[in-house]
């Protein structure tokens, strides 16, 4: 299920665009599968034919569909793209807390040390408790 | 094949009060087209010059290809229209108006019937007398759908009703969307429905249009935004950029014709650029029409 919420400040497109990639993520679709064309999905979720025309042509241009003439629409065949999709995020989520940091002056060195100590806490804890 | 479902040039129509000012404007088939302006902006006057209801004074209009008003017999067979003043008949059920119907057009589905009647929660046997609003409105869009049009003008089809029913209609008009060649056009002062599901956006005010578009373009051009401005830093005027507001040291900035670059020539000047935000169609509704309106004040 697709859900466009008006509370999600990122244009329409860019919210089906991640909700695809989240389900290629999590293995619902697999590399080289058939996904419904852009008037079915339109129709599906309730959301202007050109609106998801975008979010396709976008996700095309990344590499993670393919368009066929005349047979439809297929994730693509590269079955790494999953992996691929979440090491995006990752590095996005990654970029977004450089610019932070940049912008209030940290310096790479404390930045690591903050992230350091974070790791620590979070992921070591977590082990600690289990 | 026709490329447009609806074409406008020129059109002029007088009141004493009210004139609608050369309107030009193109539905391509297999699209839905969201007309959106404030009351009395002259959209149900758009929207009867093109059913044929009220004539021109001047310009051409065609509708599936058919000139109107003089080929509206013609053309009416394949539109269907609603408006909110469009009446049922009260004392007797709404299986007689699906009768009724199904007696005049061909294209009648009346398994369609069947299923909208149960998406929509309606019940055949019941009189039109007993319905609320909701319900009318929903018994009228069903007796227009299932005669499967192959355009659809729809007069502020969403007004009124909650927001269940609201969703209720905005999926079924998709779910006609999904059969290619099928067009749209409606009227709404719902810029949230308005911004779900069109393709192309025509704004209207005070008898004029403002912009006729790609939905996707239109949205893309409007951007919000958000700037530290130092002290002795001026903001510089920009092309594109309709309108800046400061106080203190934050500025915000209303671009109608964003370009990528356009943070960068604020950060050269000086300013630090915090956000650069997307508008939703109510804000960019707003700020257009007020502009458009100082615009021809000046």
């Amino acid at each position: 299920m697709f859900v466009i919420s008006q509370a999600d400040k990122r244009p329409m497109y860019l919210q089906i665009m991640e909700q695809m990639k989240q389900r290629i993520a999590v293995g619902d679709w697999a590399a080289g599968q058939a996904i419904p064309s852009i008037r079915q999905l339109a129709s599906d979720i309730g959301v202007s034919v050109i609106t998801v025309k975008r979010a396709y042509l976008e996700l095309e241009r990344e590499g993670v569909i393919v368009t066929r003439q005349g047979k439809g629409c297929f994730i693509t065949s590269d079955s790494e793209v999953g992996a691929r999709i979440r090491e995006q995020e990752l590095a996005q989520r990654l970029e977004q807390v450089v610019r932070s940091a940049a912008m209030m002056g940290l310096s790479p060195k404390n930045l690591e040390k903050r992230i350091r100590a974070i790791y620590d806490r979070v992921i070591d804890g977590e082990k600690e408790t289990a | 094949m026709i490329e447009y479902a609806i074409e406008l040039h020129g059109v002029c129509k007088s009141y004493r009060f009210f004139e609608l000012q050369n309107i030009a404007l193109r539905l391509h088939r297999g699209t839905i087209m969201g007309l959106i302006g404030p009351n009395g902006a002259g959209k149900s006057t758009t929207i009867r010059i093109l059913m044929g209801l009220v004539h021109q004074d001047r310009g051409e209009v065609r509708v599936l290809g058919h000139r109107m008003p003089d080929d509206q017999v013609a053309a009416k067979w394949d539109i269907g229209f609603a408006s909110e003043d469009m009446r049922l008949y009260e004392p007797v059920t709404l299986g007689w108006h699906i009768n009724f119907m199904k007696s005049i057009y061909a294209s009648w589905d009346d398994a369609y019937a069947q299923v909208l009647l149960k998406r929509f929660g309606l019940n055949a046997e019941q009189k039109i007398k007993g319905l609320s609003h909701g319900q009318r409105v929903k018994a009228a869009l069903l007796l227009v759908f299932a005669r499967r049009p192959k355009l659809l003008v729809l007069d502020e089809p969403t007004t009124g009703l909650d927001p269940v029913a609201r969703h209720e209609i905005l999926r079924e008009l998709m779910a006609v969307m999904a059969e290619e060649g099928r067009s749209v056009l409606f009227s709404s002062h719902n810029t949230q429905d308005v911004e779900q599901i069109s393709d192309q956006i025509t704004f209207i005010d005070r008898g004029r249009i403002i912009d006729s578009m790609d939905k996707e373009i239109y949205l893309d051009r409007w951007r919000r935004l958000r700037l530290e401005v130092p002290d002795g830093v001026a903001l510089p005027s920009l092309p594109g950029v309709i309108g800046i507001q400061q106080t203190g040291r934050l500025a915000v900035a209303i671009a109608n014709a964003f370009e990528p670059h356009l943070p960068n020539v604020y950060e050269d000047s000086g300013a630090r650029v915090h956000a650069v935000e997307n508008m939703t169609l109510e804000e960019i509704f707003v700020a257009n029409v007020e502009h458009s309106r100082e615009e021809v004040e000046a």
